[in-house]
């Protein structure tokens, strides 16, 4: 990392350990806001962050875009609630068993997709459609409790991973947060990582130069599912209750991905910077609705100015925006575009190259045949 | 026949049809260790499905690859990678948003999984291929020379005993296909033996012991540079029925 880069992270990371406090002090001190909303506020971003990120290392760095990242996530959640639920177990433990489980539907959905060579918007589809299948079962499988949803005891102690205090869920958020960040930051730095950005950009070229892309590619979905699995468990814990929607509706699988695109999907702090952006709308437009009364009535405000947002990103920042901070080390997602485009275009010059090729005329050389591969990204 | 060298790759009897159009029919090849063979013929004659099928790409319909005496026919491309063969693409495939250097890296990490190795070699290997000063460009930004070389570039780093390279002159100037005929040859001083796709046929001539001549997916004719050049059915292939004997006169 760049000197910069680790300043930036170092202050970021002192100035996050002390925020909890910086607020309390400040709400002392009278502030308007409540304390807690803040440090709640925080979390929040954190736990966005972290979840984008698990969107983040399969759809920005291998580009394998997912639609239905909910998916790992509702199966983390599923499994911390049940093993609680109906087994028993501590959180403490049930917490790593759920990471497993999003794993395992990664290496599942993994293994049968890319078994058989879905890509691209295929792929993109097979993960909605397993979402959906799952929030079908989950609706109406016994283990679950159907559309009831499952609710966890409230028992507030640490032994038990349930805090009075919500600047314990802030801190733990944190973690998760500094977590997806370093495991991104590995990513920029490792043969792993720079397998995974090889086979985004151009898949045959990676096969070629001898990487085993389906084993790539189940592999970052399994780490993806882990991370999205330990954000469902970390879910259910903060609120103490999953049903079929929360753990596999649409809506989140949108949130992951759209603050890693906002951000800038394949970077290291873009699903961060997505999230403080998404988050920050969400409390602000909130907040606009309850005072200005001409906006009451205009109700998801915040899903306005989301839309409007990633239009003008898409418009105007197609890499996000931490294109705006201009690192070394992002890898920003472009669909590689031309692959095999038609080959007319070099055939018209075959004859006179088959005449150089006897040597029967000069300036084979001279003749430029237009590689329709480089016409195709010029 | 030269002898007391061993056999790099050995294709017999290999064919792939597309939906019934024979793409590469019946074809068979030799390439020894430390030789450059080229293999030629005109546009659509299957030369670049011929590499396809020897590299993984595509699985041969029929027919058997073996590289260093091992039958590696229709193993993945990442395997044959491992054992010691890469191909280039004629149509170049750069990883677009990467640097110059990380698309090198990418070949550097079939040989290493230590990124300060990977980064030192593929600096070497940049500056044996003429892009020692391009390493920090995006890959989407190389003129097509640029992009050709990258190519090579790229293989070159997977540490290859065999590299099959598929036109990488198309559409270079002499002066830059003059660079990496140099590249090419300093190559195969290095250790790594040589099967071309060209078109360029001063460089086929300068380059090649041998040449093979691929028309309508068959192999029609083998030899030097010079016999192959000589050979009618080659003429023929290339301009048509009875070119041979219309320019027999004017250049026998
Ligand atoms: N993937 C493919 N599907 C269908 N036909 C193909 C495919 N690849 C090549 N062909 C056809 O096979 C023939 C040989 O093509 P190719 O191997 O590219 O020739 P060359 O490299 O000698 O110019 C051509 O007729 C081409 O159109
Ligand atoms: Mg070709």
């Amino acid at each position: 990392m760049s000197r910069r880069g680790q300043a930036l992270l170092a202050a970021g990371l002192v100035l996050a350990l002390l925020y909890p406090l910086l607020v309390r002090a400040a709400g002392a001190a009278g502030l308007p806001l409540s304390p807690n909303y803040l440090i709640n506020t925080g979390m929040l971003i954190c736990f966005t962050a972290f979840l984008g990120q698990s969107w983040n290392v399969a759809g920005g760095f291998a580009g394998l875009t997912s639609f239905g990242h909910v998916v790992f996530f509702g199966t983390g959640a599923y499994a911390m609630a049940i093993l609680q639920v109906s087994h028993g177990w501590n959180p403490w433990l049930a917490w790593p068993v759920a990471a497993v489980a999003g794993a395992g539907v990664g290496w599942l959905i993994g293994a049968l997709a890319f078994r058989a060579g879905l890509k691209g918007s295929y792929f993109a589809l097979i993960t909605l459609a397993f979402a959906e299948v799952f929030r079908i079962l989950a609706n109406s499988v016994p283990f679950t409790r159907g559309g009831l949803g499952l609710l966890v005891k409230a028992d507030p102690r640490p032994a038990n991973l349930q805090f009075r205090d919500p600047i314990w869920f802030y801190y733990l958020a944190l973690g998760l947060c500094v977590l997806a960040l370093l495991i991104a930051w590995r990513l920029t730095r490792t043969r792993f990582g720079a397998r995974l950005v090889a086979i985004r950009e151009n898949e045959d070229a990676a096969r070629a130069l001898g990487i085993d892309v389906y084993a790539e590619k189940v592999k970052v979905l399994v780490l993806s599912g882990a991370m999205a699995g330990a954000g469902g468990a970390f879910y259910v814990q903060k609120y103490l209750y999953v049903d079929p929607w929360i753990a596999f509706g649409v809506d989140k699988s949108v949130e992951m991905l759209l603050v890693s695109m906002v951000g800038g999907a394949g970077t290291i702090a873009g699903p961060l910077i997505g999230a403080a952006a998404l988050t920050a709308i969400n409390e602000v437009t909130r907040m606009l609705a309850s005072v200005v009364p001409a906006l009451k009535n205009v109700q998801p405000l915040s899903l306005i100015v989301y839309g409007a947002m990633l239009i003008l990103i898409v418009a105007r920042l197609p890499h996000g925006l931490a294109s705006l901070f201009g690192r070394r080390h992002d890898h920003p997602v472009i669909p590689s575009a031309a692959r095999d485009l038609p080959r007319t275009t070099h055939r018209a010059s075959g004859r006179g190259r088959s005449l150089a090729a006897l040597g029967m005329t000069e300036g084979a050389a001279g003749d430029r045949p237009h590689d329709p591969g480089e016409a195709g990204r010029a | 026949m030269i002898l007391g060298r061993r056999d790099v790759l050995e294709v017999r009897r290999l064919c792939k049809a597309f939906s019934g159009l024979k793409a590469v029919d019946d074809a068979a090849l030799d390439v020894r260790a430390g030789e450059i063979v080229a293999l030629i013929g005109p546009n659509g004659a299957g030369k670049t499905t011929l590499f396809a099928c020897i590299a993984g790409f595509h699985k041969p319909d029929s027919g058997v690859v073996r590289l260093d005496g091992a039958d590696i026919t229709g193993r993945a491309p990442h395997r044959i990678c491992a054992a010691g063969m890469v191909r280039t693409f004629q149509i170049t495939q750069p990883f677009a948003t990467i640097s110059v250097r990380e698309n090198i890296m990418v070949g550097a990490y079939a040989r290493t999984s230590d990124r300060d190795a990977a980064a030192a070699r593929a600096e070497a290997i940049a500056r044996q291929v003429g892009m020692g000063a391009q390493l920090d460009r995006r890959g989407a930004d190389l003129t097509v020379a640029g992009r050709k070389r990258l190519e090579l570039a790229r293989a070159l780093a997977t540490g290859p005993r065999l590299l099959l390279l598929d036109e990488v002159m198309a559409g270079l100037n002499p002066t830059e296909i003059g660079e990496i005929v140099e590249v090419i040859r300093a190559i195969r001083t290095g250790g790594v033996t040589i099967l071309l796709i060209e078109h360029v046929m001063q460089a086929v001539t300068s380059l090649a012991e041998r040449v093979y001549v691929l028309n309508q997916g068959r192999v029609i004719a083998e030899g030097t540079p010079a016999q192959v050049a000589a050979d009618a059915g080659v003429v023929e292939a290339y301009l048509g029925h009875g070119a041979a004997a219309r320019l027999g006169g004017a250049h026998a």
